[in-house]
């Protein structure tokens, strides 16, 4: 097999109190596109930052292109979005891009690189005039610069509208390389990864295909009134308040028929999908 | 090398487009130099020179107290500046390019003193001296720069505007440079040779005048410049420490 790209080794990584990592491994191999899954404070961005060599780890190792990321020889090889985007308001939009391009021996050419991300009318406007999604994007088209072979996106498309969202998805699926990137959106991991691993507490919940994963976390919550209930097949979890039984499972059709056919007692009916949050805290409480 | 190049030209541009921060650089010298020094020297060329001498150390160290000072702790609250160590680039093109940004703006400050001092004032000084000068200031400007850099990644950005502030008047008038050598008041004469300003100030005159420069002043000098050097050396260490370790 050939040498990942990226990798984290058993890394923990601690801020003060707070275990962001836990003992987290994790390779990015070659050509592939792996979406981080997870919720705020999952370890997502940490982790991000340790790849890049901007943090280092309380306990494992980090490696990029078999070397040490505070390496700059191994960062000619990655383009990086941070997740906040800061970008010299004084500034035009082509200086930034050539600023960030006098960095890598054989960068992209500005004009073709701001056609590609849709912003190719606001070269020469200061970057403190443009819109957090003109800015975005901006922040996102800086990352392949330098015809990086990974690029690490930390949220990429957060605080988009619908359509800018699309165009940004679109030049990162034109991309040939590998990626990394973050988000708390399925939808986001559904359209640009093949590979999906989930967060949580800074573990890896859940590491599989797109596929794989979103039976894991689509899940729905099948809601009724009633105190106590027969044993079904197909509960991931079970919670009380109220007086109502919440179940979550992946199929509710078939866990409602069975819910009939037992004759249990029950009213009000509820089915709801489960939002991402609550998915996760079924993964997180059942391992 | 030419990292570093790009690193200051892009510094430089960001600074530049604020027009007024420069013109802010500028003015307050040039604007001292006009309304005190020039009406006050008359035709005495002696008192001319020390009192521009004394300007040009004025422009320099408020300069670098405050380009450094608050410049550093406005980056360093910018995601900009984490970003840009994600480049293929150690942290030192930002950093030398950034002294370099400085030493650009530092000319700016005390050229206005220069040629209002040789226009509009008996101040004169030959090549040699003027060569002096250059030296005096550079040595000058050290300690003042390494002050700016403790301050910048020392404290948050209100707090280096604040600290900035009160420290420059305090250090300006208490090292004499709003006198002539040994005409301030008494309890100035007194604490100014303690203060770096002052042996920026006897090194400059020293330079241009026919004056041997107080050797406490010269010494505290010194001894500034490596307190100031250890003081920044902590302040960016801890820094790193803080963001990037």
């Amino acid at each position: 097999m050939p040498e990942p790209l990226a990798r984290a080794i058993e890394v923990s990584r601690r801020y003060g109190d707070v275990l962001a990592l836990d003992r987290l491994s994790l390779d990015v191999g070659d050509g592939e596109i792996v979406g981080l899954l997870g919720p705020n404070g999952a370890g997502k961005s940490t982790l991000l930052n340790l790849l890049v060599g901007l943090r280092r780890p309380t306990a494992g190792r980090v490696e990029l292109f078999g070397g040490h990321p505070r390496d700059p020889v191994r960062r000619k090889q990655i383009g990086v979005t941070p997740q906040e985007t800061g970008l010299p308001p004084t500034l035009r939009v082509g200086e930034v891009v050539d600023f960030v391009a006098a960095h890598y021996p054989d960068p992209v050419d500005r004009d073709e690189l701001l056609t590609r991300f849709g912003i190719e009318d606001l070269r020469r406007r200061q970057t403190g005039g443009l819109s957090g999604g003109q800015k975005r994007r901006l922040a996102v088209a800086l990352a392949f610069v330098g015809r990086p072979r990974l690029v690490l996106l930390d949220e990429p498309t957060t605080g988009l509208d619908v359509s800018a969202r699309r165009a940004l998805w679109e030049a990162i699926r034109a991309f040939e390389g590998s990626v990394l990137l973050t988000s708390h959106y399925l939808e986001e991991i559904e359209e640009l990864a093949d590979r999906v691993v989930v967060i949580g507490q800074g573990r890896v919940l859940a590491d599989g295909t797109v596929a794989a994963v979103r039976g894991l976390v689509a899940l729905r919550r099948v809601s009724v009134q009633a105190t106590t209930l027969p044993p079904l097949a197909g509960v991931v979890s079970m919670t009380h308040d109220n007086g109502r039984t919440h179940l979550m499972t992946a199929d509710s059709d078939q866990l409602v028929r069975e819910l009939v056919g037992t004759g249990a007692p029950f009213s009000d009916l509820e089915i709801h999908a489960a939002s991402l949050e609550e998915a996760f805290l079924t993964l997180t409480t059942e391992t | 090398m030419s990292l570093v190049m790009t690193h200051a030209r892009y510094q430089f541009l960001e600074t530049i487009r604020i027009p007024v921060a420069v013109i802010g650089t500028m003015f307050f010298p040039a604007a001292s130099m006009a309304f005190f020094v020039v009406p006050s020297t008359g035709d005495n060329p002696v008192a001319a020179t020390y009192a521009t001498a004394s300007m040009v150390v004025f422009a320099t160290s408020t300069t670098c107290l405050f380009q450094y000072g608050i410049g550093v702790s406005e980056d360093r609250a910018q995601p900009w500046d984490p970003y840009v160590r994600t480049l293929p680039a150690g942290a030192f093109p930002r950093f030398a390019g950034r002294i370099l940004n400085g030493l650009v703006f530092l000319v700016l400050s005390f050229a206005p003193v220069l040629v209002i001092g040789a226009v509009a004032t008996e101040a004169t000084a030959s090549p040699v001296e003027l060569a002096l000068g250059l030296g005096a200031l550079v040595a000058g400007a050290v300690p003042f720069t390494l002050l700016g850099l403790t301050i910048g990644y020392a404290l948050p950005s209100k707090a280096a505007l604040a600290v900035a502030q009160l420290l420059f008047f305090p250090l300006a008038f208490g090292g004499g440079l709003m006198s002539a050598p040994g005409q301030a008041p008494g309890w100035v004469e007194v604490i100014s040779p303690y203060l770096p300003t002052r042996g920026a100030a006897e090194l400059m005159w020293a330079a241009v005048g026919d004056r041997t420069p107080d050797r406490t002043a010269v010494l505290m000098l010194a001894i500034w410049t490596v307190v100031l050097a250890a003081g920044a050396t902590w302040a960016y260490r801890r820094d790193e420490g803080r963001r990037f370790s």
